[in-house]
């Protein structure tokens, strides 16, 4: 698996708050994710119906799935098809290793794809003479730069113009030093004119799955570039990269999620490119791939199923909550240590890595709860990392001080009257120590936050009194 | 492999805490399957006749897909022509070998040069026909087969995609039953590709720039026959 940095959690987040280039690149998030996704969501009355309707799916196929990934299987076959059950990545790894040197592959294309992330596949192809080549232009970037994707939908999001320049120089031995390539059209012709030769050229393309159909066998992309499709249409074998979790039961039942997706995720009505595969090219196609294979990876999943993360299971990988994350917005996606960010990455990689490596993710958390609030699958996220940090703190693994602090939070906790009081004071002594400015540029207990960050000044009384006041009034 | 299988389905139902489904619920989510449902469908994807047309329009252009509406299959060599011209593209163009648009007026058409097939990168403008259109979003749905290559969607740098305004659809659920009826229940073709605008990538900097992989631009024939005997 891809090696990670997750118990280095707190370094890592302070190298990123440090790094002004870093910071100036998570600038945007309001602008482009926030705003657009909230005016998708408004613009669709039904757009919360859908959401719970896409949660009921998932959960009827959770507790079904062993009974829809055998039917997903027949169906793939039935069409000409095969699948590769992986228990780990190591085993998909080798399976993806074992097709491609089948198919006699030098190059191989590939789609973006987490589960190709999650299992390294890249090093691995590498290693044994076989030359991955990324092909969405985000993935195509940072496979220069030797570095993981720090976004599940933008994976380059860190990365300024400049450095995609720089990459584009290094990587490009034949680009003419005069070729000015200081704006994003240049950037953009230069990775289309050299991909497009790579499209061509490649035996093998591998692609990820948004999600897997039981009824027909087929498996879904959902993209913007078109490279996707290129690259599971030209060479002469197509791999589909897909976890369990990923299948639906029906065309149908993909409609309803799909309809939450791009939205939650771009804040586009619709994705530009949604593709179903279903098996290889038919006898009287004129293209199309001759082998269709699909890698399906448990690593850790079948082990949620039946605990408290099962819900987790349900994510589509949209990045909304990443994108609503104060703690996200702050340090990017490279400080949580390993593929998978912000909220979610804090809920799924100590599930999928472990506590010891991965515990404490869900402290970087403030548990504002926009995350859940705005996750299309009703993820119930706070809850999943409180879950985490209870555990972690079962096992001693944290701090003492973390642990005293929990201990008092738990305390208060179950007293809902002394909790209130408590927080009245904190709140209150917090709101008249900054009330001058409005923020605070620094407070006691939470110096690495506030060195980058101001804290908004409580206005001196708690979200519950404030909530019974207007109670009152109205 | 096999043994692999065994093991994720004994883990799976380890932890769901049973054995292989019992018969019953087996049998309900076969059924499940067999008769598939569609879900909570918006009200914007229930309009019909000339609101689910306008509605269609609506969302291409708002995915940056651009139109021409024509009153007959006959226009379209025309239109094309119009088109590559206002646009300062080539005039060659690859078809997809669809009967459809192979038995076009082209001759009337000395300038265009035309060729049938599959693309090998090489073309700069294609034309396929769409199996049908999605109101919802202005989405275009195109098949792959003998008669309708995919590599015509995606390597050209302009996309025309003749579209009938009699095959709009308003919701995706409209289309899996046609898809049903064509292919036969639970069966696919290879590719079934939904497409709504341009390619397209924010991935640097979150600009927005058209053309990212795929086409540059996607132009979209809308045939009314209805229109024109209104
Ligand atoms: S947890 Fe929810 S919001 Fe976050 S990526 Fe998954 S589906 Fe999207």
């Amino acid at each position: 698996m891809q090696t990670a940095t997750s118990h280095r959690f707190k370094e890592n987040a302070r190298t990123a708050l440090d790094d002004p280039a870093l910071q100036k690149a998570l600038g945007n998030f309001q602008e482009n994710f926030i705003d657009r996704r909230a005016r998708a969501a408004a613009r669709l009355p039904e757009f919360d119906a859908l959401r719970d309707a896409a949660r009921d799916i998932k959960d009827h196929v959770l507790e079904n799935l062993d009974f829809y990934l055998e039917r997903f299987e027949a169906k793939v076959v039935e069409a000409g098809g095969q699948v590769h059950w992986c228990t780990d990545a190591d085993a998909a790894r080798s399976a993806v290793l074992e097709i491609c040197r089948a198919a006699g592959a030098r190059t191989v294309t590939k789609g973006k794809s987490m589960i190709g992330e999650e299992i390294a596949l890249n090093e691995h192809l590498a290693a044994h003479g076989i030359e991955p080549v990324e092909t969405d232009l985000g993935e195509y970037i940072i496979q220069l730069r030797h570095e993981p994707p720090s976004h599940l939908i933008a994976p380059a999001i860190h990365v300024n113009k400049d450095q995609i320049a720089d990459a584009f120089r290094a990587a490009h031995a034949d680009l003419d030093p005069a070729r000015p390539l200081g704006e994003a059209p240049a950037l953009l012709a230069e990775a289309r004119a050299r991909l497009r030769s790579r499209f061509l050229a490649a035996d093998v393309g591998i692609t990820g799955a948004n999600f897997l159909i039981a009824e027909t066998g087929s498996t879904v992309i959902v993209t913007n570039e078109g490279n996707g499709d290129l690259t599971q249409t030209l060479p002469r074998v197509h791999i589909v990269l897909a976890s369990l979790e990923k299948v639906v039961p029906t065309l149908e039942d993909a409609s309803t999620i799909l309809r939450v997706l791009a939205r939650s995720a771009t804040g586009q009505e619709f994705s530009v490119y949604t593709t179903f595969s279903t098996g290889p090219r038919r006898p009287n196609d004129l293209d199309g791939p001759e082998q269709f294979h699909v890698i399906l990876l448990d690593n850790g999943r079948s082990r949620m199923l039946g605990t408290e993360f099962q819900d987790m299971l349900r994510c589509i990988r949209c990045g909304a909550c990443l994108n609503h994350c104060p703690v996200y917005q702050a340090v990017g996606g490279h400080a949580y240590g390993w593929v998978y960010p912000g909220p979610m990455g804090a809920v799924l990689t100590p599930s999928l890595l472990g506590v010891g490596e991965a515990g404490h993710l869900p402290n970087a958390s403030t548990f504002c709860g926009r995350c859940e609030s705005v996750c299309p699958m009703r993820i119930p996220l706070p809850k999943m990392m409180r879950h985490w940090r209870e555990r972690e703190f079962e096992r001693h693994l944290a701090p003492a001080a973390a642990r005293h602090g929990l201990r008092l939070w738990a305390f208060l906790a179950r007293r809902p009257a002394l909790y209130r009081f408590a927080a009245a004071i904190a709140a209150g002594l917090l709101g008249a120590f900054g009330r001058r400015r409005g923020r605070f540029r620094s407070l006691p207990l939470a110096g690495g936050w506030t060195a980058h960050r101001d804290l908004p000044a409580p206005e001196g009384r708690t979200f519950q009194q404030l909530w019974a006041k207007r109670r009152r009034v109205s | 492999m096999s043994a692999a299988r065994q093991q994720i389905l004994d883990a799976l139902r380890r932890s769901l805490r049973r054995d292989v489904l019992p018969e019953a619920d087996r049998v309900a989510l076969e059924a499940r399957l067999a008769a598939p449902k569609p879900g909570l469908i918006p009200a914007r994807s229930r309009s019909d006749g000339r609101a689910r047309v306008a509605q269609f329009l609506k969302m291409a252009e708002e995915a940056a897909a651009t139109v021409t509406h024509l009153p007959s299959l006959r226009d379209v060599p025309g239109a094309v022509t119009d088109y590559l011209a206002r646009e300062n593209l080539p005039a060659a163009l690859r078809l997809a070998p669809d009967p459809r648009l192979q038995s076009l007026p082209w001759a009337g058409r000395p300038l265009l040069s035309i060729s049938t097939g599959r693309s090998d990168g090489s073309d700069p403008v294609s034309l396929t026909p769409a199996f049908a259109g999605i109101a919802e979003t202005g989405t275009l749905v195109l098949l792959s087969g003998a008669e309708t290559p995919t590599t015509l969607n995606f390597l050209p740098d302009t996309h025309i995609v003749l579209l009938e305004a009699g095959d709009i659809v308003g919701a995706y659920e409209n289309v899996w039953p046609l898809l049903r009826a064509r292919f036969g229940a639970a069966a696919m073709p290879r590719t079934v590709n939904l497409i709504t605008g341009p390619s397209r990538s924010a991935d640097i900097e979150q600009t927005l720039q058209m053309g990212a992989h795929g086409p540059r631009r996607l132009h979209i024939l809308l045939v009314d026959e209805q229109e024109a005997t209104r």
